[in-house]
């Protein structure tokens, strides 16, 4: 039977991706730091679900081991679910370099590693999915959030590489750029109820996005016509205005 | 910011249970996990556990409420023994849609799925086979309770002993239970062959019952508005599972109430009429049928949200229990009162109790049950006390998790072995924490 890999699986995003795609029949690797705390959650899906959920201890920063992460586990998982993501502390990730060297290397330099390693895997076997989680925040810079944002540009722009460069193999690579989501991530900002879109939800749409080989999905439909707008302001104006 | 969504910690919000009665403002945490559990209770008030808000009255209901659906995930299953582990808040909808295809069913299951293990274990609720298999609790290993203080200790029949007898049944008013082993029946069948016997009067009614002790599951539909000779008239349903093997269950599907019926809708003719053909749908006197597990035991299921139909005011579920040597007079004189005060209820639902068992606060005595449904209206509270002298006159006592409305008189004469519970209660510091509507107004 068919595994599929989250990694980050701590996120509520991924949580409830882990939801969906057990109710599919998916057996999972669930990959996180401390990954033991993942047991209940995993032992609930087991039962639930009556598919075999295997916790493993990932950690996107430590580069090197990507490699040997992902070819020791076994069965090869059919499709691989990258759901980290760092928001920082804001204002401070703009302005401390520590906070900027993490977030980086957190949203992006793990995500090309880990990613590359797969990729290279699936591009041999001429099988397999990729889904990476993006932001709208990585369709342009603003004052409020750009360092989170130009690392978020970096993943999209790593997964439309990746997406082309994998057409000819089969593997398919689904770019995902939630607007608000109601997360842990989120739980102290004051977002817009109108636009903000649950973790169940959202996983439902990934999944079926996935399932039917799109290439890239906004949270909701209307975040796409934001995004397009936001990112034809030109930037004489832009510059003036906060957003 | 109006438009704008905050994640507070704690939600302020109207809150109501099952009966629509009384609807109070509260402030609600939504526990995700244990140290949640831990932390909220170090650092807030008072409060009051709540699962599914099933309740009919004011039980899970305070100033400070906390919500454990979300504590619930299932943490393992012998498919061996039998023995399920899982957290409070997991509901018995899912423990049946997860094990009845893998032949194992609730040992004790009340008339709906849509409650919660820690509220099943907290009302130690009954089921039609109450006189044989007893309460939930009889059929719970143990389980970990949150204590006032922050800890957490493992209750069970030979460990701290006191504290499970006192938990089961408790109302949520010992601790938060966090999460138990409870032990399902293998079973061979969704189906239950089940069957329906008319009788014409109280007396054949208690025949019956009497006549079909051995069977594993039964219950009676009493007409509460017949009078004179056909005072007490029922429609006695028993059953047990088939033998055909088939497991292949699925939930069936319900219907939904999208809004409250206004209140002239039940009226004394309506639920007259509804009696009259509920009662007459079965013209022979005994017919025998095969039946889904859910529409032999969750009936109600079918319809969600059918509390509406009582209206915005809600309703009150009346449940008493009558020593079983009180009980064919203590009923009958009920009856002519109900009838007599043209307040009819349209599900009357009367049961066999079989022995009564050792915890402190649990409902069930050996003699009959009846539950009836009344809508909330200025003259019903009235004809409610007039019923509970004749209760207390027979030594019978009144349903927890129904009740909204009793009085202090009625409730300690009830159940004698308060003193006890409260006792443990004080030990536990838990009368400085757990605190719901119905422990205030019921001095617990």
């Amino acid at each position: 039977m068919e595994f599929i890999l989250i990694l980050g699986a701590k996120s509520d995003i991924a949580r409830a991706l882990a939801i969906v795609y057990a109710r599919h029949g998916y057996n999972l690797f669930l990959a996180a730091r401390n990954a033991k705390e993942l047991e209940r959650f995993a032992s609930d899906l087991q039962i639930r679900y009556q598919v075999e959920v295997r916790m493993k201890e990932f950690d996107v920063t430590e580069f090197s081991s990507h490699q040997l992460f992902f070819t020791s586990l076994n069965p090869m998982p059919s499709g691989t679910l990258f759901c980290i993501g760092y928001l920082g502390t804001l204002p401070a990730s703009a302005k401390e370099i520590t906070e900027i060297v993490h977030t980086v290397e957190v949203n992006f330099t793990g995500c090309a590693t880990i990613l590359s390693v797969v990729a290279n895997e699936y591009e041999k076997k001429r099988t397999g999915f990729i889904v990476g989680i993006s932001s709208v925040a990585g369709d342009r810079g603003r004052t409020s959030n750009y360092i989170y944002g130009s690392s978020k540009a970096a993943v999209s722009a790593f997964l439309s590489g990746l997406r082309n460069r994998l057409h000819p193999s089969k593997v398919h690579v689904l770019t995902v750029k939630p607007g608000y989501v109601r997360t842990k991530m989120t739980k102290d900002l004051s977002i817009p109820e109108k636009l903000t879109s649950s973790p169940e939800k959202l996983a439902e749409h990934i999944f079926r996005s996935q399932q039917k080989g799109r290439e890239v999905i906004y949270s909701f439909r209307i975040w796409r016509l934001i995004m397009l707008i936001i990112t034809h302001i030109p930037e004489k104006l832009f510059k003036r205005l906060s957003l | 910011m109006p438009g704008y969504l905050n994640i507070h910690e704690s939600d302020t919000r109207n809150l109501t249970s099952w009966g629509n009665y009384p609807v109070v403002e509260s402030s609600v945490f939504m526990c995700n996990d244990e140290q949640e559990a831990r932390s909220y209770i170090l650092n807030e008030g008072t409060t009051i556990p709540r699962g599914n808000g099933r309740s009919y009255g004011d039980s899970a209901l305070g100033k400070n409420v906390i919500n454990l659906l979300q504590l619930n995930k299932f943490i393992s299953f012998d498919d061996q023994s039998g023995i399920l582990h899982c957290e409070s808040g997991v509901l018995l909808e899912d423990i049946v849609r997860i094990f009845l295809p893998q032949g194992w069913f609730l040992r004790v299951t009340p008339g709906t799925k849509l409650i919660t293990v820690g509220g099943a274990i907290a009302s130690d609720i009954h089921g039609k086979n109450h006189h044989q298999a007893g309460c939930f609790s009889s059929n719970v290993l143990d389980f970990r309770l949150l204590l006032s203080d922050g800890t957490c200790i493992t209750c069970a029949p030979d460990q701290n002993s006191e504290i499970f007898r006192a938990t089961c049944g408790g109302m949520g008013l010992t601790g938060i239970i966090l999460d138990s082993r409870i032990k399902l029946q293998q079973v061979t069948s969704r189906n239950i062959l089940q069957q329906t016997i008319k009788s014409e009067n109280l007396q054949s009614t208690f025949d019956l019952f009497d006549k079909h002790e051995l069977e594993p599951y039964s219950v009676a539909w009493i007409d509460s508005l017949a009078s004179e000779k056909n005072l007490g008239r029922c429609l006695f349903m028993k059953g047990d599972f088939a033998c055909d093997g088939n497991l292949n269950y699925s939930p069936s599907k319900s219907l939904n109430i999208p809004f409250y019926f206004p209140v002239f809708c039940l009226n004394t003719m309506s639920v007259k009429a509804f009696n009259y053909l509920y009662y007459n749908k079965i013209r022979d006197n005994f017919i025998e049928s095969t039946v889904s597990v859910d529409a032999f035991f969750y009936p109600l299921d079918a319809v969600n949200n059918w509390n509406r139909i009582y209206g915005r005011q809600g309703f009150t579920q009346y449940q008493f229990v009558l020593p079983k040597e009180k009980s064919f007079d203590g009923l009958r004189e009920i009856l002519i009162r109900i009838h007599r005060s043209g307040q009819g209820s349209f599900l009357a639902v009367l049961k066999l109790f079989g022995k009564e068992n050792e915890n402190y606060l649990s409902f069930p005595c050996e003699g009959y049950t009846l539950a009836l449904d009344f809508k909330v209206s200025p003259g019903i509270f009235r004809l409610l006390e007039e019923l509970d002298k004749i209760v207390l006159s027979c030594n019978g006592r009144i349903y927890l998790s129904k009740d909204v409305r009793m009085n202090t008189a009625m409730f300690r004469k009830g159940y004698e072995k308060l003193d006890g519970f409260l006792k443990i209660r004080k030990e536990l510091r838990a009368d400085a924490k757990f605190i719901s509507l119905q422990s205030i107004r019921l001095q617990l």
